[in-house]
């Protein structure tokens, strides 16, 4: 073959459940033989029913995925060479640890080359014989470190033992990849380390492509040559865990990998960016006034005297954490995180310096909220599932409603405005969340909340069509929380949509 | 004064229950079964029981009929609780349902329209007494095997399914190594549900024919003739075989439970 060395590709792979609920979308991916990846997301992320559609037990709405160059979305899960290692590890009750592992090995069909009395070669469909399944079972519990426990009944192991079971019994077949989903979830801490490090070594000596399942970004830090961010069924980084931790490209990936402070910044200059009140060396280059989301790891922060640094606070708490000190500190109205070996006493003024490389800058994804709207009779507009009070006249310059409702232009033309499509923009800073359902325009569930210093950036997703509604708040509210949204009437921006002849 | 209870004296109604109608009706039936009308000591209802060719044939008979009828069961529940279960169909609890109404209805209403029904297709019923008998049970007892298989078919982990799918079985192979022998409780709940039952019931029997085809008859024939003795002796006889049925099946399922050894 050698079309690529990739021995697996996920092309514009999607996957919708019921119709309408899109569990993984846009999903291209391209995995070398031999690597270590890791897909990591929050939980629901779709980074599970993408292992899945690899393995075969889900099949792909649309898409492709090729193996060495083959497209195999459509073969059923016994015809791929991929084995899986289950979240609860799924090993058969009824049969003991041996029988376990050796189930692929009895299913195998092996092709075998034989001579006849002219010396003619023929090949025969066989299965492994009774000496080389035991073989091959004896050479897996090795590799897994439990020799001797073939006899044993699966339900008399350890939660860790299990776990190495399952591995064994996947990689008895010898699959060009496995697949491993979450497979240390249901460990122990210290179980948990230690198999990391096993797995890690399993993968070095097998030299087999390992696909892994978690949301630990520990554990996807520790172990993976490639980390594939997942969020919301979108993949949103790629990279080395290097690059993953150090240059994270959105505010997701930086929130969810590792602690972060995040702040809203503008550029101000060559290489200088402006955030908490002070202005900043740093490496990524931005056209001047761009706003940006700036990312500052705890440990790049370095605790210096008041006065030296840029920037300057009051310690307002201190943890121990083993390693270091996780230090809160409030400079104005903004609250830094620092983690630090040396401590500062809690109620002490200190200074903070930040060095160039500790900055990363990235381009703010949102900073207004765009809609598709439609006029309603009543002269609201109607978007983003709900409808919301709005001023018509800014459509039509110098024109004002009369009693009726209708809209009469600067000429003093009567128009109904009624169906006419809008766009609409809402700044982020325009909304705002309430309790009451029955108040806000719209109403959804926080999917997401991301704090930034002094506020906090939240996503509303509404249910019905899945419309999100991004804005800034100082108050804390939680993700899933059901609320309401609230736009005044004159923060929602309305231009008249372009008709089908303006167009391109 | 206040009443105070020991815990242990908690189970007194029940002791007490089980004293007068369990244990007293059992030494009344063994006193009855190795008597004779005199009151003396006798073998000679066991004897008269064992070489009789009549009364043996008749517990064959019934034997064969509990056997056929749980098979028959078996086949048909099956598939039934297979589907049920697998399917993502929304009203499949009404389906279950279906299978479970008749247990609803009055039995005497239930034999009697089998009767006519049978009567209808065959015109003389007495021609094919087996087959009806084992109609009869099945139509009475296939609930009794689909609710159990039901239940431990239902309760499966789909995710053994996935492993062995993984592992490159096929769809029979999957069914033949892995669902099958995890529904083995369920089979041997279901088996020791219809099997016992039909062992002795006779008023399916009775109500089809009025005559003495199976030990549920017999018994009811020596007992309503006031021939306690040999009735006594003929429960007694139902009682070691039903008892050794039970200890088989139970030392069968322990071992599935316990997961030691494999049945395949």
């Amino acid at each position: 073959m050698g079309k690529s060395e990739n021995i697996i590709e996920l092309i514009d792979v999607k996957k919708v459940y019921d119709g309408d609920t899109v569990a993984v979308e846009n999903f291209n991916l391209q995995v070398k033989k031999g690597e270590f990846v890791t897909f990591l997301g929050p939980s629901g992320c779709g980074k599970t029913t993408t292992l899945r559609m690899i393995a075969g037990f889900e099949l792909p709405t649309s898409g492709q995925i090729l193996l060495d160059g083959e497209d195999i979305s459509r073969l059923p899960p016994n015809k791929r060479p991929v084995n899986t290692v289950f979240q609860k590890y799924a090993l058969f009750p009824h049969l003991n640890v041996y029988e376990n592992i050796a189930f692929g090995l009895r299913l195998k069909r092996v092709i075998n080359t034989y001579r006849n009395k002219d010396g003619d070669e023929y090949t025969k469909k066989q299965k492994l014989s009774r000496a080389e399944i035991d073989k091959k079972v004896k050479k897996a519990l090795e590799i897994v470190d439990l020799e001797g426990f073939e006899k044993r009944s699966v339900s008399t192991l350890s939660g860790g033992q299990q776990q190495r079971i399952a591995i064994a019994r996947a990689i008895v077949n010898e699959p060009e990849i496995l697949l491993l989903d979450e497979p240390l979830g249901a460990l122990d801490l210290k179980m948990r380390k230690e198999m990391q490090i096993e797995l890690k070594n399993m993968h070095k000596r097998l030299g087999i492509t390992f696909i892994y399942v978690t949301h630990d970004q520990e554990e996807a830090l520790t172990m993976s040559d490639k980390v594939v961010v997942i969020n919301d069924g979108e993949i949103q980084q790629t990279g080395t865990p290097t690059e993953i931790y150090n240059e994270p490209v959105n505010t997701f990936v930086a929130d969810f990998i590792g602690e972060s402070n995040i702040f809203n910044g503008a550029v101000v200059g060559k290489l200088k960016v402006k955030f908490c009140g002070a202005t900043f060396d740093c490496l990524d280059d931005y056209e001047i006034n761009q706003l940006v989301d700036v990312v500052v790891r705890p440990e790049d922060i370095k605790i210096c005297s008041p006065g030296e640094g840029q920037l300057k606070g009051k310690v307002l708490s201190t943890v121990f954490k083993g390693v270091h000190y996780e230090i809160t500190v409030g400079i104005g109205k903004f609250e830094i995180i620092i983690q630090s070996t040396s401590n500062a006493e809690a109620g002490t003024t200190i200074g903070m310096r930040i060095e160039p490389d500790g900055i990363h800058l990235m381009r703010k994804v949102y900073t207004v909220n765009k809609y598709d709207g439609v006029i309603t009779k009543t002269n609201a507009v109607e978007f983003g599932d709900g409808v919301f009070a709005c001023d018509v006249t800014q459509l039509y310059k110098g024109s004002h409603l009369d009693e009726e409702g209708y809209l009469i232009t600067a000429g003093g033309e009567k128009i109904d405005l009624t169906g006419t499509e809008v766009c609409v923009e809402v700044d982020t800073h325009a909304i705002t969340m309430t309790d009451d359902m029955s108040s806000g325009g719209a109403k959804g569930n926080i999917i997401s909340m991301i704090y930034k210093g002094d506020h906090y950036r939240y996503i509303v997703r509404t249910e019905e069509n899945e419309e999100d509604y991004v804005l800034s708040c100082p108050d804390l509210w939680n993700t899933g929380d059901l609320v309401g949204v609230i736009i005044p009437k004159e923060k929602i921006k309305l231009t008249l949509k372009a008709t089908g002849d303006d167009v391109k | 004064m206040k009443l105070r209870f020991n815990r242990k004296q908690l189970c007194i109604p029940y002791a007490v229950f089980l004293i007068l109608f369990v244990i007293l009706p059992l030494l009344v039936l063994v006193y009855h079964a190795f008597t004779n009308g005199q009151g003396k000591f006798t073998f000679s209802n066991f004897t008269a029981f064992f070489s009789s060719t009549n009364t043996l044939g008749t517990l064959l008979y019934s034997f064969a009929v509990a056997a056929v009828t749980t098979l028959v069961c078996l086949a048909i529940a099956y598939p039934t609780a297979y589907i049920l279960a697998r399917s993502n169909f929304k009203k499949k609890y009404a389906l279950l349902l279906l299978f479970i109404l008749p247990m609803w209805i009055n039995f005497t209403l239930r034999v009697t329209a089998l009767k006519e029904i049978l009567s209808l297709i065959e015109g003389n019923i007495s021609k094919y007494p087996f087959f009806n008998s084992v109609t009869g049970m099945t139509y009475d007892f296939l609930p009794f095997m689909i609710l159990p298989l039901y239940t431990s078919l239902s309760k499966l982990d789909k995710s053994y399914l996935e492993a062995a799918a993984d592992l490159g079985a096929g769809k029979f192979t999957v069914f033949m190594r892995v669902t099958l022998p995890l529904s083995v409780p369920g089979i041997i709940s279901g088996v020791t549900m219809v099997f016992l039952p039909s062992m002795t019931n006779y008023v399916v029997l009775d109500m089809l024919y009025n005559s003495t085809y199976i030990m549920g008859s017999l018994i009811g024939s020596y007992f309503s003739a006031y021939d306690w003795n040999n009735g006594a002796l003929i429960s007694l006889v139902l009682l070691v075989i039903i008892f050794i049925v039970t200890l088989a099946t139970n030392r069968f399922s322990e071992k599935d439970s316990g997961n030691r050894g494999t049945l395949l």
